[in-house]
């Protein structure tokens, strides 16, 4: 396993976008070393940073688990919203009961509802043989509509006048930030699923089924292993952790769910698990490089006048460089 | 960029007949004749592995020559170094006695130089007449379809066998498609065709009628022919020299009527060696059959594209039997494996293990021991993207020792996958020994050996088996058939899929024929006949579609 494409990658899209910049009349070199210190140049910047990567590891693992079982899936946008509007309805359903118990019961509900979500794709796919990559993004379309026309609708707070919103989750359900930082605990939830989903893929009897599910399906019904069920399974995982990250966001960021959960985090994991080439754990250093993106977006804009757009761009530009460095490199080795 | 280093007459007059209406491709043209090429001192070197070493021979203008070795002997580096796929390092050829530079297999083109392929090169979407006018690769912007239609029917009613012009390739058989690879050289005008391996997807009447087919034209002086092949019927039916390679060096050469079978085989393979005769691993005489172990009954089944495959299909697998189904590929026999495999769901029928229904589960596989070694192995039985450890623990890794914890075991210990591997790896021979490598980088014969260790390593009571040996060498295949004979002789039932029928007639102990999708003939080994099989292989409804334009 090599890192050149990666490095390379990062090379180019530094190119890229200081000619991008530069293009629009920006000074390039001004930006570039801002987007360095906006993301890691200071504790504020590594607390922004670290607090934007929490939900896009878990997004990532919504392509990186379906991804094991020979999946591609990029709809992790919708199991984060729809799973987020789950959570935040349990603390207004169970208002008053213990903090700890809500709290679990609010991932849950976020992990089942995101899982499903994904999980549909899954079952498309080996059911009716829909191609996954093109249902899940749909999906994820479909998920943002069912979010509005909730959150517009019956679940709407009446007391949310300027931006509709479901009812606060409350003040007790929150879910705070680690001691001595400000960055809420939703890090460590992220890095513990991550480490528990690469314990699961890499050393489970679990995980080996779903690797020769997804690396040959022929093989894995040859020695009777239930390939759709497998499938499904991935997806379920997948989209259980998108689900988790909407949860996390409802309950650490926004205090309810709003339009404003569907921040992109979703398609962000998609960028950071194919350059952690869908291994769990690559996808958390991968986090922190794109949450390290987004985090430097104020001050692009606060220094140099950027729209906020421009870390999109930036995204975008290393996303691409990196799949095109990803294919070569693949067409390379076969060579050999 | 000069092309060819000389330019002689008769190419030009060949190229100028190419622009001109296209005529047959028998003797009436003049100066097309079979050429004949030489290779002096050739050498290649991949890396530390020397795959040709100072390789000299001669193949005569209108000779049929087999180039004959096992698998990495250096044979399809040879003819690729021939074709301009490779460059030798050292050593070159000459054609009609003049030497040559091929640097791209254009070039090879150009001097009259084809390679038929042991896996198809066309286009499946495209027809018959289609395929053969891209072959041409010299099209116009738009086609004259009422002139190349014209052509196409005058060239195809010269040729000893026809296909329907306006077919589509994907609805032909495996013959037929190898039957248009020829065609389609043949159309190119080629004077010497060099084929590897080119019977692999053959029935042996298809084989028949391909290579006396060739063999006329060479004898005609029309065309030299150039095989690799490893099948020592076919050198010495239609053959009348014979080159063996050997680890990359010439290891024999010799008139293949003054060559015996058994010369060539130690030529191959460097010692003596037991050449398999008919029925030499059948059952002991006095075995008797066990009880009924797979059933099946009026299964039936569609292929890929949606039409009926399988047809009210029976047979019966006695412990300690084998049984071998014959048939003509592309007539059922890949969809009737795939079904029992779990790879393909029936429409009806019933599929019985040990009088128990059976769905190919993984647990029903266990418990009625069910294992398989399919066609193919890379494609059907491994994880090309995981180690040759990791494909061997396919079948076991979620039992202990292998997995360890809460109920059937939780976690997967590499410790003793790999020490498992080890010893399998160690006992059936793969090469290279060593299970961490991804199983993509083994050759086929040492896949096929690690998939045969893995099912044969556990408690078989019922094998399925399909084509074992396809396009393995001569030691692999000993290797494979006595594995097949030992658990057979240990009391598994054997079901043995094959499309060769020496391979069917030295092994089973019973054999079916399948033609259309059912069992038409049946037959102990015996009694068996090949030409009765042959008939029955050829079906009531022929094959050879007739020329229609």
């Amino acid at each position: 396993m090599s890192l050149l494409p990666l490095v390379a990658a990062l090379f180019v899209t530094a190119v890229l976008f200081a000619l991008f910049v530069a293009s629009q009349g920006y000074p390039a070199f001004d930006a570039l070393a801002l987007v360095g210190k906006g993301a890691f140049g200071s504790t504020f910047a590594w607390q922004n940073t670290l607090s934007r990567a929490a939900p896009i590891m878990l997004t990532a693992l919504c392509v990186a688990l379906p991804a094991r079982a020979g999946l591609l899936i990029i709809g992790g946008e919708g199991a984060l919203a729809l799973g987020g509007l789950a959570a935040a309805m349990v603390p207004v359903a169970l208002a008053g009961w213990p903090v700890l118990l809500v709290q679990g019961l609010m991932a849950l509900a976020g992990f089942v509802v995101g899982g499903g979500w994904i999980a549909l794709s899954g079952w498309l796919r080996y059911k009716r043989g829909v191609n996954e990559t093109i249902s899940s993004l749909l999906l994820a379309y479909i998920g943002a509509a069912v979010f509005n026309f909730l959150v517009e609708g019956i679940l709407r707070d009446p007391a949310s006048l300027n931006k509709p919103s479901t009812a606060p989750i409350g003040d007790r359900y929150v879910i705070g930030a680690i001691p001595g930082m400000d960055v809420h605990w939703g890090l460590v939830w992220g890095v513990l699923v991550c480490i528990g989903a690469w314990w699961l893929m890499r050393h489970t009897v679990f995980g080996f089924a779903v690797g020769v599910a997804g690396g040959n399906p022929r093989a894995a019904q040859m020695v009777g292993l239930p390939v759709g069920r497998l499938m499904l399974m991935a997806c379920f995982l997948g989209g259980g952790a998108a689900g988790l990250a909407g949860m996390l966001e409802v309950a650490a960021v926004h205090g309810d769910a709003n339009a404003d959960l569907m921040a992109g985090y979703g398609y962000a994991g998609i960028l950071v698990s194919f350059a952690a080439r869908h291994h769990p754990l690559g996808v958390m250093a991968g986090a922190l490089l794109v949450g390290g993106i987004g985090a430097s977006g104020s001050l692009l804009q606060r220094h140099l006048d950027l729209p906020d757009a421009a870390t999109l761009v930036l995204q975008g530009m290393l996303f691409v460089s990196l799949l095109a460095f990803e294919t070569l490199n693949r067409k390379g080795a076969q060579r050999v | 960029m000069v092309r060819f280093l000389i330019q002689p007459p008769c190419l030009r007059r060949w190229f100028s007949d190419m622009d001109g209406t296209l005529v047959g491709a028998n003797g009436q043209t003049p100066g097309r004749d079979a050429i004949s090429l030489a290779a002096i001192g050739v050498s290649k070197c991949f890396g530390e592995l020397q795959a040709l070493d100072d390789v000299s021979m001669q193949v005569d203008a209108g000779s049929f020559h087999c180039l004959l070795g096992e698998n990495g002997a250096g044979k399809s580096t040879l003819v690729k170094c021939l074709v301009g796929y490779y460059r030798p390092d050292q050593g070159n050829f000459l054609i009609d006695g003049r030497e040559y530079e091929v640097r791209n297999p254009r070039d090879a083109q150009h001097l009259g130089i084809g390679m038929v392929y042991q896996h198809f090169t066309l286009a499946p979407g495209l027809t018959v007449a289609e395929n053969l006018l891209l072959a041409r690769g010299d099209l116009p912007f738009v086609l004259d379809w009422k002139r190349e239609k014209t052509g196409l029917s005058e060239f195809m009613a010269q040729m000893p066998f026809r296909l329907e012009l306006g077919a589509q390739v994907a609805d032909l058989a495996a013959g037929e498609k190898q039957k248009l690879e020829i065609l389609k050289q043949l159309y190119l005008r080629r004077r010497l065709l060099i084929l590897d391996e080119p019977t692999s997807v053959l029935t042996p009447a298809e084989a028949d009628e391909v290579l006396g087919m060739l063999h006329g034209m060479t004898r005609a002086g029309q065309l030299t022919v150039l095989m690799i092949t490893h099948k020592f019927r076919e050198v010495t039916a239609y053959g009348d020299v014979v080159t063996v390679l050997r680890r990359g060096r010439p290891a024999g050469t010799g008139r293949v009527n003054s060559t015996s079978v058994e010369q060539m085989a130690e030529m191959m393979v460097g010692t003596h060696i037991h050449v398999a005769v008919e029925r030499s691993q059948g059952r002991a005489p006095d075995a008797e059959p066990g009880p009924v172990r797979l059933q099946i009954e009026a299964l039936q089944a569609e292929n890929d594209r949606g039409t009926p495959a399988i047809r009210q299909f029976a047979l019966q697998v006695r412990a300690g039997e084998m049984v071998g189904v014959a048939g003509v590929s592309g007539n059922g026999q890949k969809e009737l494996i795939e079904v029992l495999l779990g790879q393909r769901a029936a429409i009806s029928g019933n599929i019985l293990v040990d009088g128990e229904p059976y769905q190919a589960t993984r647990v029903q596989m266990r418990q009625h021991g069910v294992y398989s070694l399919p066609e193919e192995p890379l494609k059907n039985a491994c994880v090309p993207g995981m180690s040759v450890a990791e494909n061997m623990a396919l079948r076991n890794f979620d039992l202990p020792p292998v997995s360890l914890g809460w109920e059937t075991g939780w976690h997967v210990r590499p410790a003793q996958l790999n020490r498992r591997a080890r010893e399998l790896v160690e006992m059936f021979g793969v090469r290279p020994a060593d299970p961490s490598l991804p199983i993509a980088s083994l050759s086929g014969g040492n896949v096929q050996r690690a998939v045969l260790a893995r099912e044969l390593a556990q408690p078989v009571r019922l094998l399925i088996v399909a084509n074992p040996v396809f396009g393995l060498d001569f030691a692999a295949t000993e290797t494979i058939h006595r594995r097949l004979a030992e658990a057979r002789n240990g009391g598994a039932a054997i079901l043995l899929v094959s499309e060769d029928l020496d391979e069917l007639l030295e092994l089973s102990d019973r054999i079916l024929v399948m033609s259309e999708g059912v069992i038409v003939y049946e037959v102990t080994a015996d009694s068996a006949e090949r030409a009765v099989i042959g008939r029955y292989m050829a079906g009531h409804e022929t094959h050879d579609k007739e020329l229609v334009c």
